[in-house]
């Protein structure tokens, strides 16, 4: 195996390669992705577009390892991670994948600051330096002042903002966004894709970006079409 | 910058699983009920069973120390067997006898009767004991007042009483008694000494309304006989008590002429085996109370199983985000498991508290001194840290495997 954490150019930071997806419900087995082939290279931002059904949701899961394809290979920086323990897969998520969910996806018991803390809290972080941490992530979300707050307290789009700060936190170099700007008004929505940008020109994180509304997904660098379960097509939008 | 995860993160899961808790105060509380019961009668009964064996040796205590109690024995006529002490078989000789046993201490014969007992315009039935002089050695009642009757006034049968506080009220009122003339039996006795105060014996009876004379007195003056109702002798030693059990036994036997294929014609009981018999059967009570409280506890810890499971489910989308970052199943196992013992924990704390409470009640408001000792307490506190952790696995475990795919949906 190669060295799964030494990133260098000749390495796609994702490959999938010809990645098959059936799920059984009783007898009838449904084929929700049928060989899937797909390079995404370190500090691209993508958008992967279409319709309900498609397969999109199910390619996002597998992209951001909480879920196995059953058949094909994934290799993340390199490495083959098809094949790993849920538990493998945890770790992965931890310190390469940040999460933005359509519905925020905040505990809403714990306060903003101990969410975005979080993420740092299973990496095995000291208290004070992931407190120093999220201070940072929620800074660059122009939400430092709400550290103290609750979920319940803040508006939809302050709470997208927070998710994005815990997505970031961890300087995971993937951040994997499932339609989040699906429960935000469009001004709202403008100023969370914004921050999509701000962070992968910024800091070069990779944005993956699953989408039906043709507006956010032009946000992106390049729009990948998913139609029962291929890849329809791959377009580079803008030059990067 | 970047530490290992040390003991600092076991306070964070407890400080967050007390927080988890205290935000659904009512239910959380009631899930700890039967915890809290459970501990609680499991301390309080323990505390009453404690309480109980520690009266019973006291009250058995105060009848005297390393004490064996010798009784004629039945008669058997024509296929009616009388009860103890109808046969006239132990003499004061006997008493002499036993004296001179290497394991005896100290010894007193006994011959009680009930007489009427008169004061000036007073009388009183009470019971008079003939004794002799070792008679508050070896019954660990000394006098509270004047002097108990010498060897030399037994062996004289002088006409002497010393007598006993209810018996004292009874018939002086506040009167001091000691060196005023009684008639018993139309013979007149000196009063020269007041016995301290003993209370009521294990079998209800008051003790202290009695009047001791000494035994020649009795049996020349009072009851006219030539035997005793009982001997009461001290061994050295609580070991001795059964030495000497045996040896009193040879010894009458020999005395008593009675052939190796006939029984006894006395009894010896010892003390220290009825002090251990009313003890064990104390024990034995203790420990059923404590096995239904042991029950109630056990239904403590499935309650709180399932709220834990219910919890479980409703925090299904909280464990899929928490998954989704980075959580292993082992973090999730921990959380829920801290939870429940935490919880569980709670409840034994409070339990204790309950336990306390009945226990003090108990001994305010009843005659029974209940005594909390640090076992029962460690005990049920282990055992409810047990409780929470064992049926709190299993709702842990559950949410550990699941889906986070699943999870994440699950609204």
């Amino acid at each position: 195996m190669t060295n799964s954490y030494d990133i260098n150019g000749d390495i796609p930071l994702i490959r999938l390669e010809n990645i098959g997806m059936v799920y059984k419900i009783g007898d009838i087995a449904y084929e929700v992705l049928k060989g899937i082939n797909l390079i995404i290279e370190n500090g691209e931002f993508v958008s992967i577009m279409g319709a309900s059904g498609s397969g999109k949701s199910t390619l996002m899961n597998i992209l951001g390892c909480l879920d196995k394809p059953t058949s094909g290979s994934y290799f993340l920086e390199g490495r083959d991670v098809s094949g790993l323990t849920p538990d493998e897969l945890a770790e992965i998520r931890n310190k390469k994948i940040g999460f933005v969910f359509q519905g925020f996806n905040l505990i809403q018991r714990l306060s903003i600051l101990e969410n975005v803390m979080l993420p740092l809290y299973y990496s095995g972080y000291h208290s004070k330096d992931s407190e120093e941490m999220a201070l940072k992530a929620l800074k660059l979300v122009d939400l430092s002042d709400k550290g103290n707050k609750f979920p319940n307290q803040i508006s939809g789009g302050e709470q997208q903002r927070v998710a994005i700060a815990r997505a970031i936190v961890n300087d995971a170099p993937i951040i994997m966004a499932d339609e989040p700007t699906g429960n935000l008004d469009s001004v709202r929505g403008a100023d969370v894709m914004n921050f999509f940008e701000k962070i992968n020109s910024e800091r070069g994180a990779t944005i993956i970006l699953v989408t039906h509304d043709k507006h956010v997904a032009d946000y992106a660098k390049r729009l990948i079409t998913v139609k029962d379960g291929i890849i329809l097509s791959s377009e580079t939008v803008k030059k990067i | 910058m970047k530490r290992k995860r040390v003991k600092f993160a076991f306070f964070l899961d407890l400080e967050s699983a007390y927080k988890t808790l205290l935000r659904n105060k009512i239910r959380s509380f009631l899930t700890i009920l039967g915890i809290i019961i459970g501990v609680g009668s499991v301390i309080a009964t323990i505390g009453i069973g404690q309480g109980a064996s520690k009266a019973i040796q006291v009250s058995i205590n105060s009848m005297g120390s390393n004490m064996l109690i010798i009784l004629p024995g039945s008669s058997s006529l024509g296929g009616i067997n009388s009860g103890f002490g109808v046969l006239p078989t132990l003499t004061l000789n006997d008493v002499y006898a036993i004296r001179k046993l290497p394991s005896v201490k100290t010894d007193t014969a006994i011959l009680g009767m009930s007489q009427q007992v008169i004061w000036r315009g007073n009388n009183w039935s009470t019971l008079i004991n003939g004794a002799d002089s070792t008679f508050p050695i070896v019954r660990k009642w000394p006098v509270a007042k004047g002097a108990f009757f010498t060897p030399q006034q037994v062996a004289s049968a002088a006409n002497v009483a010393v007598i006993g506080n209810t018996a004292a009220t009874e018939l002086f009122g506040l009167i001091n008694p000691i060196g005023h003339i009684i008639i018993i039996h139309s013979v007149p006795f000196t009063v020269i000494g007041l016995l301290s105060i003993k209370g009521f014996n294990a079998f209800g009876q008051d003790q202290d309304d009695i009047v001791v004379i000494p035994i020649t007195t009795m049996m020349e003056k009072i009851a006219g006989t030539t035997w005793v109702h009982a001997i009461a002798v001290s061994a050295k030693t609580q070991k001795d008590t059964v030495v000497a059990q045996s040896q009193i036994t040879r010894l009458l036997r020999q005395r008593h002429h009675i052939p190796l294929n006939k029984p006894n014609d006395f009894f010896v009981r010892n003390l220290t085996e009825i002090a251990q018999a009313a003890n064990s059967s104390a024990a034995t009570f203790t420990i059923l109370l404590a096995s239904i409280a042991a029950v109630s506890l056990l239904v403590g810890g499935i309650g709180i199983m399932n709220i834990m499971l219910v919890s479980v489910t409703e925090r299904t989308k909280e464990i899929g985000i928490r998954m989704a970052i980075g959580a292993k199943k082992s973090d999730i196992l921990k959380q829920f498991l801290i939870e429940s013992a935490v919880l569980s924990l709670f409840g034994g704390l409070l339990g204790i508290g309950l336990g306390f409470g009945i226990s003090s009640a108990i001994s305010a408001f009843s005659p029974l001194k209940t005594v909390v000792t640090a076992e029962p307490i460690i005990i049920s506190v282990v055992f409810s840290l047990c409780v929470g952790i064992f049926f709190g696995f299993y709702p842990a475990f559950k949410a550990s495997r699941m889906n986070p795919v699943e999870a994440l949906r699950y609204e």
